[in-house]
Order: structure tokens, then sequence, then C-alpha cells
């Protein structure tokens, strides 16, 4: 029997493990990934002329991270590695990859997509200027390349990210400003049971809080996002925000960290016609998929953050449980007691994210307080207020309809940083529940492609 | 009877361009009209086409109907009370150095088509460089006409389905018709839901899906469903004025190109992917993607620096010799047929709509339309 | 030259030096092109419908704010290109300049 045919798309954690597996049945995967280097965005790894410990660079996770850097280098001579590389679209089993202007064609008999996430945003007035960044960006900038984003900097969301990055760059010697969290303390109190699944994760969260105290780093819970001052040409020049008992406050600073955890990159699942389903505790659209990684396509697989967002530690577990059920569905001998322990250890980290949706909420009653003037979709500059009255005009109220009326959504990013907020902005506006909005429709290339592809001298 | 009825003078199967001008241009006259759309307005051809508004390359005959087009594109920020995005920037099409004899091809329309009213300019070498820099090396000879321009689909239909809302004709989305038929003096046109609509007149205008209806009234027509292969550039500073296309025999090199007020720059043209009207889908195979950016390179070899962000595609209708379907039914009185527009409706749609609002409120057009008789499929 | 972005760590590194809008600029082997930029600068470019000034936002190739261009017209995305010697770059959109191919 001819040997199938497996690509896994993405080097982190789960694309990472689902190739270790597939390698140590014999198979010689084709490993796809957009970065320089593997590992992804939570272990990403500095350039190679970089010398800080992996003690430095991820803390408490810089075991996990450098045993997932050892895995995937001692992983290289088995597989067919294609580093900086864009899988632009996937059809009639195939996936259609750019690596600068040059185009490459890949068949396939089984998918493993294992895309990753990135930050999930509410915008505030102001966001749009130069100087915010997403929190994971704050991060990359400390950990894969050792700056700051700014020289007094304010970091504002919720989620364990937040803690986490704030940390990392006082410890990093930053001047770090405040920390600004919207999420109150009950709401972590009510999670607690949930959280308490992983008992390791939340202590470090407890330490980082008392560790930015010490550091004299303001830390505020409870706030209300009212506005990132600045200027057009200048960028970022403060925070304004609400604190929990209702005093307006300014913090002068020339960067903002933002975010509120984490959104699946869905896009590549959406081309290959994956079926999606509306997920109400985090009022998002997530590919459906079984506890193996099956997704509703015969032959894709769906790991990691990529299909919904349960952490690095799942991410590597689902990721090996796709590689074996890859291996399963292809008649190939796979240990299923093993299958049966990883499928029940992704859905404990399913326990766990679903109490840190509870403790830190995505902020939607933010959407429709947002003031008119609010950009809503960065790539295009839309304002909410543009948005609002294109849905009164026109009565679209349905994503891509509203697009198409308004341009939300129909810039270079494809709606990832506003298509969450957009669908916020219409649902309260028009009074409908959010998941009658729907969903855009992911269209190809999922990332800006040259005209130059395929021209054959580079 | 345990069924709604709904009555009007006029009912009109299908949402696009057609059937939303014609429905504007009967409330014009006073005539009362209810559209029906399965989905939502303009959707599909109308909506995903790229947008060209050109008289040029339209058969000779045609002309006189897409005169009239143009001048309600002209008015049409006052007629339909918003921006749809109509530039009257010019539209050139060029021919390659390897089919010279398209050249001739282009001299003998322009002089056809100056009879009636439409100037073109034919321009070769350094005169079609200076003016359009932008050609590659392989471009030989191009026709240009100043009066030619562009707009954006997305748009169109839908501003006319408000107009003629305003001016009170029903529009019924999410209306998916299942059955039409002739009881006595009027049309009963059944809905998914049950509800029924009645008019002595029944317009068919739903694109790909107008031989569904033909054909219950013993009418049916090859009409073949097809895809546009669309695409689109991230913005970029304003330089291209008319739109572009290319004029060959080969699909696969038939390209176009508009550059939007915001800048981006709408590629369209190459090979085609598969249409699926049952599911109201169609798809760009990226196989085509690259066909068509090969091309526009080609063409447009500056245009190589940039970056695409999008692709779309919709359903358009085909007939066989690329007219439309478009004027009374051969075997029904009351009853008629504007569908099946080959990828040329965008520019004339509008007079499509003022032409059947003439024909069915006066009963006569002086706009030719013999030519695009259902007749001449009939015991095909 | 102050920059946006603030040095903490990995200072000894070789230098590397670019032009930026025609004006040397001194960064270090292994930035991103973002980085050597924002070292020394606050801007990448000018958004396209009049709201300002960008400077990149995710850092992690998915936002597509940090786009600049080279001098020949071509562009890139400057948090995922490594910096290399001899770049030249743009920090405002080269103007439609169509050589003539008469």
């Amino acid at each position: 029997m001819a040997e199938p045919r497996i690509v896994v798309v993405g080097a982190g954690p789960a694309g990472v493990r689902a190739a270790e597996a597939l390698v140590a049945a014999g198979i010689r995967p084709i490993v796809i990934d957009e970065g320089r280097r593997a590992g992804g965005q939570i272990y990403r790894r500095q350039p190679e002329n970089f010398t800080r410990s992996y003690e430095t660079l991820y803390g408490t996770e810089a075991g996990r991270a450098e045993a997932l850097h050892t895995s995937f280098d001692a992983l290289t001579p088995h597989i067919d590695y294609l580093p900086e590389t864009l899988v632009w679209n996937i059809a009639e089993r195939h996936v259609w990859t750019a690596s600068g202007t040059r185009q490459r064609t890949i068949p396939f008999d089984a998918l493993i997509l294992c895309t990753g996430a990135t930050d999930r945003l509410m915008p505030v007035k102001g966001w749009h200027q130069a100087g915010t960044y997403s929190l994971g960006g704050a991060q990359v900038a400390l950990k894969s390349q050792g700056c700051a984003i700014g020289s007094r900097i304010v970091f504002m969301g919720s989620g364990a990210l937040l803690y986490l990055v704030a940390t990392q760059y006082v410890k990093a010697g930053a001047n770090v400003a405040a920390v600004l969290d919207t999420s109150r303390f009950a709401s972590r109190v009510r999670a607690l049971p949930r959280l308490l699944a992983q008992p390791a994760v939340l202590w470090n969260g407890v330490a980082l809080t008392l560790a930015l105290k010490r550091a004299g780093v303001e830390v505020h819970t409870g706030i209300e996002p009212v506005e990132i001052e600045g200027s057009a040409d200048q960028g970022v020049s403060g925070i304004t925000f609400d604190t929990a008992g209702g005093e307006r406050r300014t913090i002068a600073c020339d960067a903002v960290a933002l975010g509120y955890h984490l959104r699946p990159e869905t896009q590549l699942a959406d081309l290959a016609r994956c079926e999606f389903a509306f997920d109400a505790a985090t009022r998002q659209w997530l590919p459906v998929r079984d506890g193996d990684g099956r997704s509703s396509v015969a032959g894709v697989y769906l790991a990691g953050d990529g299909a919904k967002i349960l952490g690095a530690r799942s991410a590597e577990a689902s990721g090996r449980l796709a590689g074996l059920a890859a291996l399963a569905d292809r008649g190939l001998p796979v240990d299923l007691a093993e299958m049966t322990a990883l499928r029940s250890q992704v859905a404990g980290y399913a326990r766990f994210a679903s109490g840190l949706a509870l403790a830190f909420p995505w902020p939607a009653a933010q959407a429709a307080n947002l003031s008119d003037d609010t950009i809503v979709c960065r790539c295009e500059a839309i304002s909410a207020g543009e948005l609002r009255a294109t849905v009164a005009r026109t009565g679209a109220q349905e994503a891509n309809r509203a697009k198409a009326f308004s341009r939300v959504g129909m810039g270079r990013c494809q709606g990832r940083y506003c298509g969450h907020a957009a669908a916020e902005v219409i649902a309260a506006c028009a009074d409908i529940p959010v998941e009658q909005v729907g969903r855009l429709r992911g269209q190809a290339p999922v990332k800006p492609l040259p005209i130059a592809i395929g021209e054959e001298a580079e | 009877m345990s069924r709604a009825e709904h009555a009007s003078d006029v009912v009109i199967v299908g949402g696009g361009l057609m059937g939303t001008s014609t429905a504007l241009f009967l409330r014009q006259r006073g005539v009362s009209v209810t559209l029906l759309e399965t989905d939502l307005i303009g959707r599909q051809a109308s909506g995903t086409n790229f947008g060209n508004v050109r008289r040029q390359g339209r058969p000779i005959s045609q002309l006189p109907l897409a005169n009239r087009a143009i001048e309600i594109w002209r008015k049409s920020k006052e007629l339909l009370g918003s921006d749809i995005e109509y530039l009257q920037s010019g539209h050139i099409r060029v021919c390659y150095r390897e089919r010279p004899e398209l050249q001739g091809q282009m001299e003998d329309y322009a002089d056809e088509a100056r009879h009636t009213g439409l100037d073109l300019e034919m321009l070769t070498g350094n005169a079609l460089r200076a003016r359009f820099p932008f050609f590659g090396p392989d471009v030989l000879a191009g026709s240009y006409s100043a009066m030619d321009g562009h707009a954006n689909p997305r748009l169109v239909a839908p501003a006319f389905a408000r107009a003629a809302q305003r001016l009170g004709a029903a529009i019924r989305e999410n209306t998916r018709i299942v059955n039409a038929e002739k009881i006595g003096e009027d049309f009963h046109v059944t809905a998914e839901d049950g509800r029924v609509f009645r008019a002595p007149v029944l317009l068919i205008t739903a694109g790909a899906w107008g031989n569904a209806l033909s054909a219950q009234f013993g009418e049916p027509v090859p009409i073949v469903a097809r895809g546009p292969n669309m695409s689109v550039t991230e913005p970029v500073p304003y330089a291209i004025a008319p739109a572009v296309g290319v004029m060959t025999p080969l699909e696969e090199e038939t390209v176009y190109f508009r550059q939007v007020a915001r800048g981006n720059i709408v590629l369209g043209g190459s090979t085609r992917g598969p249409s699926y009207p049952g599911d109201y889908r169609s798809y760009v195979l990226p196989q085509n993607t690259l066909s068509q950016l090969k091309q526009i390179r080609r063409l447009a070899p500056a245009l190589a620096n940039l970056n695409i962000i999008r692709v779309w595609s919709g359903i358009e209708g085909y007939m066989p010799d690329s007219l439309p379907v478009m004027g009374p039914s051969a075997a029904q009185s009351g009853l008629f047929y504007a569908f099946g527009f080959s990828g040329s409706g965008f520019q004339i749609g509008p007079g499509v709509g003022e032409t059947m609002a003439e024909l069915i409120g006066s009963g006569a057009t002086d706009i030719p339309i013999g030519g695009y008789s259902i007749a001449r499929f009939a015991g095909a | 030259m102050p920059g946006r972005f603030v040095r903490l760590a990995e200072t000894a590194r070789p230098e590397i030096t670019i032009h930026v809008d025609g004006a040397p600029v001194q960064a270090l082997e292994g930035d991103t092109l973002m980085v050597a930029l924002l070292g020394s600068g606050m801007t990448l470019r000018t958004s396209e419908f009049g709201d300002g000034k960008r400077a990149g936002f995710c850092l992690m190739g998915a936002c597509q704010d940090c786009w600049v261009w080279t001098e020949e017209g071509g562009r890139l995305r400057a948090c995922s290109t490594q910096l290399a010697d001899g770049m030249r770059i743009s920090t405002s959109q080269p103007e439609a300049t169509w050589p003539n191919l008469a």
C-alpha cells in the first residue's frame, strides 16, 4: 500500500506533535509553516544569534518550550519541512502554497490544520493610532526581538496573557505604567472550580499579579476602557479609562498593548469547506470537530488553538491525537489506549478553557457603547457609526451583507481583528442575537498574495 | 382559501439588477409591483460581476439599449438617492501583437459604432504608451471609449431595490418560488412557505435560474451557469482612470482590470471555476487565480508589484449565442423575460429595466430587442 | 536616534545599515525589518484612508498593518521580513510610475 500523503499546516505545539506521531508511524509528512523557525507563537523562537536562556524567554514554560523545540529539531530529517511558506488556498485535495513568489501545489490524502490563534480584539476609541499593539504582538516584540513596544507602556484587556506579558516586560526592564483589567475579581472567583482543573496554571496567575504590584505597577480590575489618547501624526500619548469605582483616569504612555484572550485562525478550515457552529460560551463561530479532531470533511483534521482556544498544553495533546486519528483512518495501526488517554486529556483542558472564558469574558457589551467615531475596521478605517448607519440604511444584518455595504472586513486582514467586534456592533444596533449575524465567509488568499506569484525568475 | 394571497399589477421573480430596475421604472409609471427574491437582492451576477459600464464591444444592434442605459447611469445618484460609485473614466480594450487582425476588427467596429453615437479612438505605438504607459510590451493596439466607465456592482441592485421600495414596490427577500402558473387571467406564483403572489403580468428576471421558471410555461432554454473569476488588490494611489480589457478569442487571455476611487484595483477574467446554482455557490479555483494573475502581468507588468487580498465569484447565466432572453413570452400572454445576460448585463441593466417597464406598461418599445426573443430556442 | 521600540536585551549583535526614505539607518543582525524601522523611527506608513500613521499591531503576520515598500516598488510585511544588508525601504507608497515600454 502506498504511503498516505499527509500534510501538516503549522509548526507550533499542535503541528509539531502531530508530525511527531506521523513520523513515529513511519510516515514522512510535509510540514508547512509561515514562520522562519518552528515553535508557533507561545513558544516562538528567538533568532539564531540571540543569547537569552529558555528561563528568561519562557519562564515557567521553559521546560515545555525547550522540549518542543528539541522534538522538532529531531524531526527535521524525517519530514519535508517548508518554512516561510503560506498555504493560501485549499481545493480539490490540494494545498496551494506561496513562498515569496514561488508557488507550489501539494496533494494530500490527509490534512492536519494546526493554524494557531491571534489575539481577540474589541476596539476602543483611538486603537488605530501608532503605538497600539495586541498583547500577543507586545509579547513577540520582547520574546522574539528583545524589544519593548514603547518607553512607557500600559497593558489593557483581560485574560491570562494580560498579566503574563506585563510581568515579562517588568522582568525584562521595560517601563510598565499600568495593567488595566476589564474583568472583575468576582468573575474569577466564580470560575474558580473550573480554573482549579489546572491548578498549576492558576498559581502562575496569582504569582504574576503579586509580582506586578511589588514592581510598583498600577493594577486596576473591573475597568471600562474609554479612549486611547494620541494624534494622527505622533500616535499614542495616553489611555483614559473608568475605574471600577466610576472614577475617570488618564495615564500617560506611548504604547498600549490590548487584547481579550485569543481567537482561532480558522480561515483554512473554512476554505477546506469544514462546517462551523456557533459557540455560545465564547460568542464566536468555530469549526466543528469530533473528540479526535476530525472535521466535517473526510481527511481534514483540526488541532490546537487553530480550532478552539484550549492553550499550548492542550494543543500538544490534540496535535498528537489528530495525527493518530489520521493514521487510524488510513488503516494504519495505532495505540487505541493512548488515543483514549489523549482524548480525555483534551477534554480536561476544555473544562479549564471554559473556566477561563467565565473568568475573562469577551467584553461583548462594550460594542454597543462604542462611540460612533471609534474605528472598528482598522484596515479600511470604518467607524462604528458608519457601520451602524449602513445597517440602518440598507437593513443588512448579516455579517457578509454588512461587509458588502460598509466595507468592514474588506481590508487586508480579512476581518481577523474586526470581525467579532463588528458582529457585536451589528447585533446590538439591529437588536438581534449575535449568532444571527452569522460569520464572515472565508475567501482566498488567506493572506495577501503577490500578483507576481508563479513568475519563473525570482 | 387558506393560503395568503398578495395581488399586484406585476409580479417580478428575481431580485438582481434587471428585476430591481424594472420594479423602479414600473413604479414611476404608477404600476404596482411585487418583487420576489430567493436570497438577498443583487447577490449573484448583479453583485459579483466586474463592474464594467461599457458600451464598447457590444453587438452594434445592442447599442441603442446601451445608449438608453448610459443616460440612466449618468443620473444614477439622483435617481437612486445613493452613490453607486459610477465613474465615467473611460474604457480601453487592447489586442496583443500576435493577433494583428484584431486591430482591424477594432477599427471596423469603431466605424460602425460611430453611426450609433459611440465615438471610439484607436491608439497604437507611442501614442498608446504615452497615454497609458502601464501596458506591457506585447500590447499592439487599443480602442478607447471616453464615455464608458465603471461602477460598484455590490451596491447597484440593492440601491435600485431601495429606490423602488421608496416608491411603493413590495420587495420580498428570502422568498423562494416553487411554482408559477397561469390560472384564468392571473399568474399565481407560490413561495416555499405557501404564500401566493398574483398578478396579470409576470416578469422572470431570475438570472441563471430563469430556465427553471420559463420551463414551467413550456419555454425551456439551454442556459448554463458560470462563475466570474474576480480578485482585488490592496489599495494603491489612484492612477488608472479607464477600465481596461483584452480583446482575444481565448478565454484564458480575456482579463480586465479597473481601479476604484479608494485605490483598490479589481481584476477579472481568465479561466473560470465551477458554479453550483442549486447551492447558490460558485468557487474561484486557485489555478484560475494563478492563470488570471499571469495574464494580468502580461497586460500591465507594473501590477506585478501589488498583492491581491481577496477573490470572489458568483453565478451568471449564459446562453449559447451570448445574447440574453429578453422580451415577451412566445407562448403565454402577460409573461415576460429578462435573464441570461451572459456576463454582459451590467451596463445595459438599467436600460433593460426601463425598456421592460415600457414594454409592460405601454405594450411596445422602440428599442430593438427582437433578436433576444425566447422563441429562438423553441424546439431546440 | 530614538525610536518607538526600546531595545531591552540582545544589543551585542553586529550592525547592519539599511536605507529608509533615502537616509541610512543602523540596525542589528537578527532584527526583523519592523524592529529595524521602529528602533530608530516612530512609524511605518500612513493609513490610506486618512486616519494617520501606523506602526504595526500584531507582530505575527496576521493584521497586515506593517507593510512597507522597497525603493524598487515591491512591498514587504515588516514584522515577518528578516532584515538584510542593503535594503532600501520607503515608508510611503510609491506613486504609480509606469514604465514607457514603446
